[in-house]
């Protein structure tokens, strides 16, 4: 990570500090049980390179949410250690953004002061939220809907202000729990297509929550399978699909071969639960 | 359009149906039953007969009702942040607020002239009970029920509490108050009538509509005893009608109590 002097430093004051490119992840024998309940992460111990498109998938309540929320620093480890960038996930947290599952919208403001108000409460200049909302519609194509309400969208454009809400602190990591998971066949893949071209442009190392496995085949370069009770690491599985990746990589053998083997491993998985 | 048109017209209807029905009663009365109730005809003669009496009570009525619900918007909201502080607080000052709540208004009303003195004050002071209560129960409620991701979203952007409270939790509280709103809006022309006849006083021409009621009745004038009940009524009606108005102003963009405009 790179620290300027004062002086020297090429953006203004507040962002000194502030990590130059997409961190490395890192889990060190993460533990976590919610008070004296049972342990929800066993022992997980994983690395994520910089700029890596990681999905995590596994069987519901293994965890995986529980996972993010250690990431984003929302919830304190029960024991172990996680680094991001060399950081701990509390000081990261500035470059972190989050989308939930649900699009979860403030339905009183409209798209504009929706997708700024992280920036609001950062205390971020008008000028220059301006510019960021402006940026970031553009990024998810909805730079018309800007004076829409939340309840005037379809499902699909809401989780596309999500994330145009989530990009719009710069994050150098982004923590995606089930983002299209409401969502229809089609537009999931939309989606799908669109995070990836965005991904072309802004540089973060990405966590991605699903239960799809074509979806998780079709983003991440690298897939951490999940087993549960107690949520233990299973499997890592690489993808060596090249990117950028088109609707078309859904058509390639090799795309087949892989989403065919990854859910054997997810299904044995699931197995072993019931 | 039609839909409007329709809006205004049903009601309109319902209200000609209610009157001929009234005066159908009235002419259907023996000559010595009639005075059970008065024609359309012997009311509007009251209202011209006793304008003066009932315009200055319908102001005095007025000024006790705005007070007393002014006041209770004002303390029931600070009540509610205080409410909203944690459970601990609210399972202990809702007994209280409870309690106030319970005491039949006839039993507050001379505690209150004794604290304050019959008129206005006392008035005020009882409608502002009488409407405190719907009031800080709702809001209080829609301060607490604010959605859990939104708050988690919150926390994640570091917000502090004070921000959270104003960008978050007031705002998603706003449907709640509207309700208590509406609730007390109802309550306060009707409470600030009965505490009128508890707690009221004729002195320096300070009397209002719950007075007049009690004189008009004593001296058998029927007519304009209706004539104060519609009076009384309308009083209600703007009131609501206001707050109606306000409700729609803060929600209509967004909340699903009303239609998408867009639709
Ligand atoms: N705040 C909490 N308090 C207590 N237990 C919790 C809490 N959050 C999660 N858990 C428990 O932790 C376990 C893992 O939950 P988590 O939400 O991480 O699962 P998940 O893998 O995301 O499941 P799904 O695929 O259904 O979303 C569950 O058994 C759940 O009951
Ligand atoms: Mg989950």
């Amino acid at each position: 990570m790179a620290v300027f002097p004062l002086d020297t430093a090429p953006r203004p004051s507040p962002l000194l500090g502030r990590m130059s490119a997409p961190p490395t992840v890192e889990f060190h024998g993460v533990t976590k049980r919610f008070g004296d309940g049972p342990l929800v992460l066993d022992r997980v111990s994983l690395t994520v390179a910089a700029g890596d498109f990681v999905s995590i998938i596994g069987p519901s309540g293994c965890g995986k949410s529980t996972a993010l929320r250690l990431i984003a620093g929302l919830s304190p480890l029960s024991g172990g250690r996680i680094a991001i960038g060399g950081q701990a996930p509390e000081e990261a947290a500035a470059e972190t953004a989050f989308v939930f599952q649900e699009p979860t919208l403030l339905p009183w403001l409209n798209v504009a002061h929706n997708v700024e108000l992280p920036l609001r409460l950062r205390g971020t200049p008008a000028a220059q939220r301006a510019a960021t909302r402006a940026r970031v519609l553009d990024l998810v194509r909805l730079g018309e809907r800007a004076a829409a309400h939340p309840r005037q969208l379809s499902g699909g454009q809401k989780m596309r202000v999500s994330i145009a809400r989530a990009l719009s602190l710069a994050p150098r990591l982004l923590l995606l729990d089930e983002p299209f998971g409401a969502l229809d066949e089609m537009t999931r893949e939309h989606l799908n297509e669109e995070l990836l071209a965005i991904r072309e442009q802004e540089r973060w190392t990405a966590f991605f929550v699903t239960h799809s496995v074509a979806e998780a085949v079709f983003l991440s370069n690298r897939i951490f399978v999940l087993s549960a009770n107690p949520g233990r690491l299973h499997t890592e599985i690489a993808v060596p699909l090249p990117y950028p990746r088109t609707p078309e990589t859904r058509h390639s053998p090799r795309y087949h071969e892989i989403v065919a083997n990854v859910s054997r491993v997810l299904r044995s998985v699931v197995d072993a639960v019931a | 359009m039609r839909r409007t048109l329709l809006q205004i017209l049903l009601p309109a209807l319902t209200a000609a149906v209610v009157i001929a029905i009234w005066m159908a009663i009235n002419l259907g009365l023996s000559a010595d039953t009639r005075f059970l109730l008065p024609g359309p005809g012997a009311v509007i003669d009251a209202f011209g007969d006793q304008r003066t009496e009932l315009s200055r009570a319908a102001w005095n009525t007025s000024q006790g009702a705005l007070i007393g619900f002014g006041l209770a918007i004002v303390v029931s909201v600070l009540a509610s942040l205080l409410l909203s502080l944690s459970p601990l607080v609210r399972s202990s000052l809702y007994p209280l607020l409870m309690a106030l709540q319970m005491t039949p208004l006839p039993i507050l009303a001379p505690i209150c002239v004794l604290w304050v003195g019959a008129g206005l004050k006392s008035v005020a002071l009882l409608t502002f009970v009488i409407a405190f209560f719907p009031l800080v129960v709702n809001t209080t409620q829609g301060l607490i029920s604010t959605d859990r991701n939104l708050v988690e979203f919150f926390d994640l952007c570091r917000a502090s509490r004070w921000q959270q409270l104003f960008h978050l939790r007031v705002p998603a509280a706003l449907p709640y108050f509207f309700t208590g709103l509406r609730i007390a809006a109802t309550l306060s022309p009707i409470g600030a009538v009965v505490a009128d006849m508890n707690a009221g006083t004729s002195a320096n021409d300070g009397g209002g509509l719950g007075f007049q009621a009690v004189i008009y009745a004593s001296q058998a004038k029927y007519a304009a005893l209706f004539a104060t009940a519609i009076t009384t009524c309308v009083l209600g009606f703007l009131l609501n009608a206001v707050v109606l108005g306000l409700g729609w102003l803060a929600l209509h963009h967004w909340h699903d109590s009303y239609e998408r405009s867009d639709r």
